[in-house]
């Protein structure tokens, strides 16, 4: 298959003092084919977000591969890797705190732009600026508007006119509809399905609202503490979650039926430490399968047919 | 125990809550928000009532005003009244409602992580409300065994209360922050957002647990949120809000299952993604929240309603009643 963008053993360790490292990211294996749409989930400090960053080259990783287009990204030389840079781009969280708030909206869809000298002269500029505003569907009368006079979903459709400015193959959505309401968050949504359509872009997706991840992902990658626990393809994964952790995780969601789950069945305790774990399952300790075999050996991922991989050790033959 | 639930039967005496027309402003030099315009509902003991409504529906703004919170020199009560057990909450002086904060009504904070004073360990804060409510004149002892009683109900080891805030996880601090809330054994708690900044596995034991802690000790609750998700699990009745008004009221049957509804409550449904069914695409409410400092006249949701007409973007929209289901739309009393 035409993988996009790929990763080899992908480790990101950050040292925490004393020797210790945090295992952030701890060999990773993904292919995003193109025109796809990866989800990653998992709770909070389970390397997601640390995992899209360093993808986009923003963290340096410790150990591992990235392929761009079979070329890695990692090895590569600083100039080498400014070419790679423009057709990478990534959305941020929060559209608060990620925008200048000096700059207007037209110098901060113009940025990217004059910082890769794309235009020629200004009146090019200004064109390429109105034709992604368009796009993204914020209304001409805002080009001089400033962040705060704008709402949430409007500073959202400015990170995306961002991203989108260099016309890049792959973009990082970091959390892009998390602090939006949810009438704001479904038009955010619709409009990255619109742009995956017209200019078959590859995303992978960061999120930790599942069904969310469900409605926009082709595949989904289920994080816990750094590594991955299980991968499958969307509609696979929420048929058939075989990882007591996604089942959990499935099982967590309130749903907004009458019907809900009121008893469930609840994971006991909380995640623990991603410093210098132990080799072993590292959802161990919450799990109510836990057996002896499951600690002191490194648990590998298996392929359970049809790219569905599983690292559980309730799943070995 | 054996009070009747049902508010309307005449013999269930006065309900533990009542707010009648409640309307606040916040007042600013350059002018005049308003943030909650004429709300009404009622609450009864040991039930669940569910605000729901985006950013900006004036939820928050109800939580404070009910326990007279409002920040001092923006936030005005411009009408109503707030009934706790037949009295009238907004005509205490200040030394009274202190009485009320903490001891009978009390609150949790949407966000745990800046909710907990950070110089101070978790048993001194838990054991701060005790303090301050310590009307019986109890000992030190019978305090320090209370908070430990306390830390053993949210789940947490009693001897982690010479710890700090910032020793204990995001999930955890939830917990303090409720025994916080619970430690005077409130008849009322107001929550407000309390799982939207956690997980959804430590948002599930949070809710598991307010539940338990409920049955348990009978207390009365206000959940706000606008995950429609948490209001199916955890609330009795429910009030759907839009720019400060309450659209839709009624039973949490009647909002997850009646055939009629508020369009506003329509297109909050569909703009969530479902878990069950594959959706192509999501139907967002077009058009955004109306500022609040100049709302539409008439129905507030016009603007952005697919059934508007003339009579409701001029007049205040009828109201359609069904046994509690109370709906403020022309569509439905119009045919009636």
């Amino acid at each position: 298959m035409d993988n996009l963008i790929k990763t080899l053993e992908l480790k990101k360790y950050f040292n925490v003092g004393g020797g210790r490292q945090l295992h952030a990211v701890d060999g990773i294996n993904i292919e995003i084919p193109r025109g796809k749409t990866l989800g990653v989930v998992g709770e909070s400090g389970c390397g997601k977000s640390t995992l899209g960053r360093v993808m986009m080259g923003l963290l340096p990783a410790t150990s591992g591969q990235i392929l761009f287009e079979d070329k890695d990204i990692v090895s590569c030389s600083k100039r080498e890797f400014q070419k790679v840079r423009r057709e990478v781009q990534m959305i941020f969280q929060d559209p608060y705190s990620s925008l200048d708030p000096r700059l207007s909206v037209y110098e901060l869809i113009a940025e990217p732009l004059i910082m890769n000298h794309v235009c020629k002269n200004k009146k090019e500029e200004l064109s390429r600026v109105r034709e992604l505003m368009e796009t993204v569907g914020l209304a001409e009368r805002f080009i001089n508007s400033y962040p705060h006079e704008l709402d949430g979903g409007r500073r959202q459709r400015i990170g995306v006119a961002r991203a989108l400015a260099l016309n890049p193959k792959f973009i990082v959505c970091d959390e892009p509809v998390s602090a939006l309401d949810v009438s704001i968050q479904a038009q955010i949504l619709n409009l990255l399905m619109d742009m995956q359509r017209d200019k078959g872009l590859t995303y992978m997706f960061i999120t930790h609202n599942l069904s969310v991840v469900k409605h926009i992902s082709d595949s989904i990658m289920v994080m816990y503490l750094g590594q991955c626990v299980e991968i499958a393809s969307s509609d696979e994964l929420f048929a058939n979650p075989l990882h007591p952790y996604t089942r959990a995780l499935l099982d967590a969601i309130p749903r907004p039926t009458l019907e809900g789950n009121r008893n469930r069945k609840l994971l006991r305790g909380e995640v623990f430490s991603p410093i210098d774990p132990a080799p072993g399952c590292r959802f161990a300790g919450r799990c109510e399968f836990c057996r002896p075999e499951c600690q002191g050996q490194n648990i590998e991922l298996v392929d359970m047919g049809d790219g569905h991989k599983v690292a559980c050790t309730l799943c070995y033959k | 125990m054996a009070k009747e639930l049902n508010g309307r039967a005449p013999d269930a005496g006065t309900p533990l809550l009542e707010v009648k027309d409640l309307e606040v402003v916040y007042k600013t030099d350059e002018n005049v928000i308003h943030a909650v315009n004429g709300i009404s509902f009622s609450l009864n003991e040991r039930e669940t009532i569910g605000l729901v409504g985006e950013t900006g529906a004036g939820k928050s703004t109800t939580a404070l005003s009910i326990l007279r919170l409002l920040p001092e020199r923006t936030g005005h009560i411009t009408n109503g009244e707030i009934l706790f057990r037949g009295e009238n909450l907004l005509k205490k002086n200040p030394a009274e409602i202190r009485l009320v904060r903490g001891a009978e009504i009390s609150i949790i904070f949407q966000d745990p992580m800046t909710a907990l004073n950070p110089v101070l360990t978790v048993g001194s804060q838990v054991r701060e409300s005790l303090e301050i409510h310590n009307y019986d004149n109890k000992s030190h002892e019978e305090l320090d065994a209370r908070v430990d009683e306390l830390f053993n109900l949210v789940g947490i080891p009693a001897d982690r209360k010479k710890e700090y805030p910032h020793q204990f996880s995001g999930g955890m601090k939830q917990r303090i922050v409720i025994a916080i809330a619970l430690a005077c054994q409130p008849q009322l708690l107001i929550a407000d957002e309390p799982t939207t900044a956690l997980d959804v596995t430590i948002q599930a034991q949070v809710l598991m647990l307010m539940e338990e802690l409920k049955k348990k000790l009978g207390t009365s609750m206000i959940m706000i949120t606008h995950d429609l998700g948490v209001v199916a699990e955890t609330c009795d009745k429910v009030a759907v809000m839009y720019a400060g008004e309450i659209v839709e009221y009624g039973s949490l049957k009647d909002i997850f299952s009646g055939e009629k509804h508020h369009p506003y409550t329509v297109g909050l449904f569909q703009a969530i993604p479902n878990l069950d069914v594959k959706t192509d695409r999501l139907q967002p409410i077009d058009g955004l929240m109306p500022d609040p400092a100049a709302l539409p006249p008439g129905c507030k949701f016009s603007p952005r309603c697919p059934h508007c007409t003339e009579q409701c973007r001029s007049g205040i929209p009828s109201l359609y009643e069904n046994e509690g289901h109370r709906i403020f739309c022309n569509l439905y009393a119009e045919r009636e």
